[in-house]
Formats: structure tokens, C-alpha cells, sequence
């Protein structure tokens, strides 16, 4: 089944399309950083981006961390959401089910459909932005952490690496709500747009001192902190953090996703 | 093959289906006749563990349902409530993917598979343009390919000639009739008589959730005993057979009778124009009819 729900996204035109949607971002700021050359000063702006004008191989840093705050989550809050309430709603669920497909096994394949789907989104957005900053933009390498010592370029090869790893990764609790959200709702449009409303609320309460004690359980609190990565030495705590929380999503909403859709009536 | 004890599915106050015990037995074709909101299709939901019973047991080909979902459902073929496909992907497409969910198939025959069933549904011609430029009964051809991909022991078809026009009723009906002689096991459920009346070989008829009828067509429609008898002279035939008449209409008359042969000799010699006699049968209409109130979908003030 998750090779079906594979090739069913994979054949899909709107994956691509969306993809492409979501590079479109980065590409433009990449290019209009290499016409006008005015980088924004260090410490403002996106991160890594003040650097990238001087070491163009930073650059597809600098575009996973313009697209992981809305462009990437609104995507996979898009596809989580349509997983089981689209089905319904073009009434091939019933079908699915009576092939026979298992319920169970199709909110895993669904869930690795969407983890797939990110990957490819990070995997796109970064390789074209690592061609477009080494052709674009500036080639001396700066090999700067953010902690101001060197770093090898091996060092940073196999640091980005990880970092990439970790926005995937940062991705699966919105996942998971959406897609739990997908087996309650008939309609995929409200799958979506819940997962989105719990992501705004929790960027809202992260910038409000009075939710200080609600912050560390906010779904979207380390999503960034794989900047953390690139200090001298590596900061583990907020990305143990980060990849602890992400995981407590998933196996919260897809328990409730599974205790929910495995006890439902079919009624589409 | 389809067996159930009490079957029962309430929504909340409201009872959709009512202690019911299905009888199908093997080679059958089942006619599950209801008028719409009967409970017919919540009823074949459950019985494809789409919906789960509030109370009573399904036996699907021996198994339990839900609980042996997994080794029954590979044998059966369903059309549950107008087909659905993924309206991008082509038939071909369609029937792959279907196909490949079920991880029982085997792969080297999945081709031959699919042309065969498009074939048997008159779709074999079909180019490869999206299942959403198909017209309804286009929809409904591919549905039933898609319902008997496997050769199935058992299909359950709602409404499958819904959207049909004649000529396609005609071959869907000839299509489930070869099916049946091959062995398979067929559960009708509609709304339509006349399509039951000339498919099925028993009738289950659904009535506000209750099964008020469930035998063979052949016995629901047999001769009463009667005798009719279509004359003009009414009047006169009445005289001549004096008791034996047991109710008189306008044009014709019901007789109770053991030699139908003697009685047409005595209307004759009194002079009575016989235009027609023969043994009274009840259509399946007439059957349904006093088994059933008005429509579920009626809501008249009492």
C-alpha cells in the first residue's frame, strides 16, 4: 500500500507543482540578492542570509530557513489534510477499504506518503538553491559558525546535511495533526486549515511572555533551532528537544488519527 | 454466503436497520429490494465492514464480518452507493492502482486482468483519457470492472445499473446472469422491481429497517390456486358459476376452481365471451406492495 500511495503522489502533477511553488521563494530572493547585491546586515533577516553573499554554497541554509516558517508547513498541512478526507470526498475510500486495505495500513502509508512529500519539497529547495549560490552568488567561503570560529567546508557538508534532516523532521507534528484532523472532517480543506490555525496559535503564543510555561510543548518552539547546529561546538539541546517534541506529536495525533479512523463508520 | 443474526444499526434514536437475518445462499442471485432510506445500503456497508453493527453477527462466506475482514473481503467484489475512481488517472490506471492495493494479486496477470474485466463491462476500447471526462455510465462500467477484477466469489452490487441506459441495463444484466452461471454469488440490492423481477432468482425486501419478506422469486410468484378469468359479461358468468366466483370486477372475474378445463366449458355454454383464463399469479409489485408501507422517503402527516 505505500508503494501505491507513493506512485500516487509521485504521478501527481500538484506535487510538483507545489513544490515548485515553494521554491519559487528562495529562488527569487537568490536572485535579486545577486542583481542588487545588498545582502541584509548580519543578525537581521533570515538566517544565514547576510552570509550568503560572500559564500554562495551557504545559500541552501538560507533557503530551508526562508521556507520552514510557512511555505513548507502550509504544503504539508495542504497534502496530511487531503490524505483520508480527500478519499472520502471523491468517495474511493470505501473503495480502498473494501479491496481490502487495512485501515491501519493506510494512515501509515498515508503519513510516509507526506513524510516523502517533504522530503522531496527540502531536497528540491535545497539543491536548486545550492546551484543557484554557487553559480549566482558571492565563492569565497566564509566557513564561519555562527559562533564566528572556522569551519572545514566537510564540516559544513555533513552539518547541512543534518539540518535538512531536522526541517524534514520538524515537519512530522504538523503531519500528524493534519492528518488526524483529515480522519475526523469530511472535507480536506478543514483538515488543512485546523492543522494551519494550531500553527499560527502556537507562533502567536510563542512571541507572549505570559505562555512562557506553554512554550517548550508549542509545536512550532524549535523548528529554527537547527541554526544550533552550525555553533562551535554543535548546541544539541534545543534540536534533542526539537526532534523529541516532533516525535511526541506524531505518536499522539496518529494514535488518535488511528483510534478515531479504525472505529469509524465509512459513510462517504 | 451472506448469513445474519438480528442485524441491528442504530444512529442515535433513530433505528436504520432492524434485526434483520439475511439468507443468501450460494449460486443465488439476491434481489435486497427496498425503497430509498430502506436501510439497504447501511446494510451492505456493514456487511463490507465499512460501518460496524450496534448489534447482532455478520457471516460472510462462513467468517465473521468485521473480524475476518481481511480473508473475506479479497473474495468479494463490491459497488457500494455509484462507483468512484481517481478522476485524473485513466481506467487502465484506475484498475492498476486498485489492483496493487491489495497486496493477494498477483502482479504477472494484473495486465490480463484488467483488459479482461474492461472487456466484460463493454469498456475494452477505452483510450486513455481521465475517468473525469467518463459519462455516468462510463462511471458505472469501470466500477463494475473494478468489482470483478478478481474474479470474486461474491459481489454485492447497489444499485449497479444506476445511470445505465436501456441497452446498458440490458448488458449489465446479461453480464451478472454469465457471472452467476460461472459460479458466482450475487447480492442485488435496488430499488428498481423490474430489474429484480428479471435478475433474481430470491427476493429480500426491506422495509423501514425490518426485512418483511425474504423467499424465492419463484414461490413469491407462483400461481395462487386461482382461476382469472377476463370476459365482458361479468354478469352473466357470475349466474353460471353461482359460488365458485370469489370476487367479480368490471371486465373479469377470480374463481375458485380445481379443473379449469370444466369451468371454461361451463362460461361457454352459458354464453360467456371468454377473452382470457388462467391461473392468477401476483406480479413481485403486487407482493412488495402488501409487504411494504409508503416510501421511507415520504414523509406524509399521519
Amino acid at each position: 500500500m505505500i508503494g501505491v500511495e507513493l506512485r500516487k503522489m509521485l504521478r501527481s502533477h500538484r506535487t510538483w507543482i507545489t513544490i515548485l511553488l515553494i521554491n519559487a521563494l528562495p529562488t527569487l530572493v537568490g536572485v535579486l540578492l545577486a542583481l542588487t547585491d545588498l545582502g541584509p546586515r548580519p543578525g537581521s533577516g533570515p538566517a544565514f542570509l547576510s552570509a550568503v553573499l560572500s559564500d554562495g554554497t551557504l545559500f541552501p541554509l538560507a533557503a530551508v530557513a526562508i521556507v520552514l516558517p510557512l511555505f513548507l508547513p502550509t504544503a504539508v498541512a495542504v497534502v496530511a489534510g487531503e490524505a483520508i478526507a480527500g478519499e472520502a470526498q471523491a468517495g474511493t475510500l470505501r473503495y480502498v477499504l473494501v479491496r481490502p486495505v487495512g485501515r491501519t495500513r493506510l494512515l501509515v502509508a498515508k503519513l510516509v506518503s507526506v513524510v516523502v512529500f517533504v522530503l522531496l519539497a527540502v531536497l528540491v529547495v535545497a539543491v536548486s538553491a545550492y546551484v543557484l549560490g554557487s553559480f549566482l552568488l558571492g565563492d569565497q567561503p566564509v566557513s564561519a559558525s555562527v559562533s564566528g570560529t572556522t569551519l572545514t567546508s566537510e564540516q559544513i557538508a555533513w552539518r547541512t546535511a543534518l539540518a535538512l534532516g531536522y526541517a524534514v523532521l520538524s515537519m512530522l507534528g504538523v503531519a500528524a495533526i493534519a492528518l488526524f484532523l483529515s480522519t475526523v472532517v469530511e472535507s480536506p480543506l478543514a483538515a488543512a486549515m485546523g492543522a494551519l490555525a494550531v500553527l499560527i496559535g502556537s507562533s502567536l503564543l510563542l512571541t507572549l511572555d505570559a505562555a512562557n510555561s506553554l512554550s517548550p510543548f508549542l509545536p512550532t518552539r524549535y523548528w529554527l533551532s537547527f541554526i544550533d547546529l552550525f555553533r562551535d561546538p554543535i548546541l544539541w539541546r534545543n534540536v534533542l528537544r526539537g526532534t523529541g517534541l516532533q516525535l511526541l506529536y506524531v505518536a499522539v495525533f496518529l494514535g488518535a488519527a488511528w483510534a478515531n479512523f479504525t472505529t469509524k463508520d465509512i459513510t462517504d | 454466503m451472506i448469513r445474519t443474526e438480528t442485524l441491528t444499526k442504530r444512529y442515535g434514536s433513530i433505528v436504520a436497520v432492524d434485526e434483520i437475518d439475511l439468507d443468501v445462499r450460494a449460486g443465488d442471485i439476491y434481489g435486497f429490494l427496498g425503497a430509498n432510506g430502506s436501510g439497504k445500503t447501511t446494510t451492505v456497508r456493514m456487511l463490507l465492514g465499512l460501518a460496524f453493527p450496534t448489534s447482532g453477527h455478520i457471516l460472510v462466506l462462513g467468517q465473521p464480518i468485521p473480524k475476518s475482514k481481511r480473508t473475506v473481503l479479497p473474495m468479494i467484489g463490491a459497488l457500494v452507493e455509484g462507483p468512484a475512481a481517481y478522476g485524473r488517472l485513466s481506467g487502465r490506471a484506475n484498475l492498476a492502482l486498485f489492483d496493487a492495493m491489495d497486496a493477494t494479486g498477483v502482479r504477472r496477470s494484473r495486465r490480463s486482468r484488467i483488459e479482461e474485466s474492461l472487456d466484460r463491462v463493454g469498456l475494452g476500447g477505452v483510450d486513455s483519457r481521465p475517468v473525469k471526462s467518463y459519462s455516468l455510465g462510463m462511471r458505472q462500467r469501470l466500477g463494475l470492472a473494478q468489482a470483478i477484477l478478481r474474479t470474486p466469489r461474491l459481489l454485492i452490487l447497489d444499485e449497479p445499473t444506476n445511470g445505465l441506459d436501456p441497452q446498458g441495463i440490458r448488458e449489465i444484466r446479461d453480464l451478472l446472469l454469465d457471472l452467476n452461471g460461472q459460479g458466482t454469488t450475487v447480492f442485488l440490492s435496488s430499488h428498481l422491481l423490474a430489474e429484480v423481477e428479471q435478475t433474481c432468482s430470491r427476493v429480500g425486501v426491506l422495509d423501514r429497517g425490518r426485512l418483511v419478506l425474504q423467499d424465492d422469486l419463484a414461490t413469491l410468484t407462483a400461481p395462487t390456486g386461482r382461476t382469472s378469468v377476463r370476459t365482458p359479461d361479468v354478469a352473466k358468468a357470475c349466474q353460471a358459476l353461482q359460488s365458485r366466483v370469489v370476487v367479480a370486477g368490471d371486465d373479469g372475474l377470480l374463481i375458485e376452481t380445481d379443473d379449469p378445463a370444466a369451468t371454461n366449458a361451463a362460461l361457454v355454454a352459458a354464453g360467456v365471451r371468454v377473452l382470457e383464463l388462467g391461473p392468477e399469479r401476483h406480479t413481485l409489485e403486487e407482493v412488495v406492495l402488501a409487504a411494504t408501507q409508503s416510501g421511507a422517503d415520504s414523509m406524509a402527516r399521519p
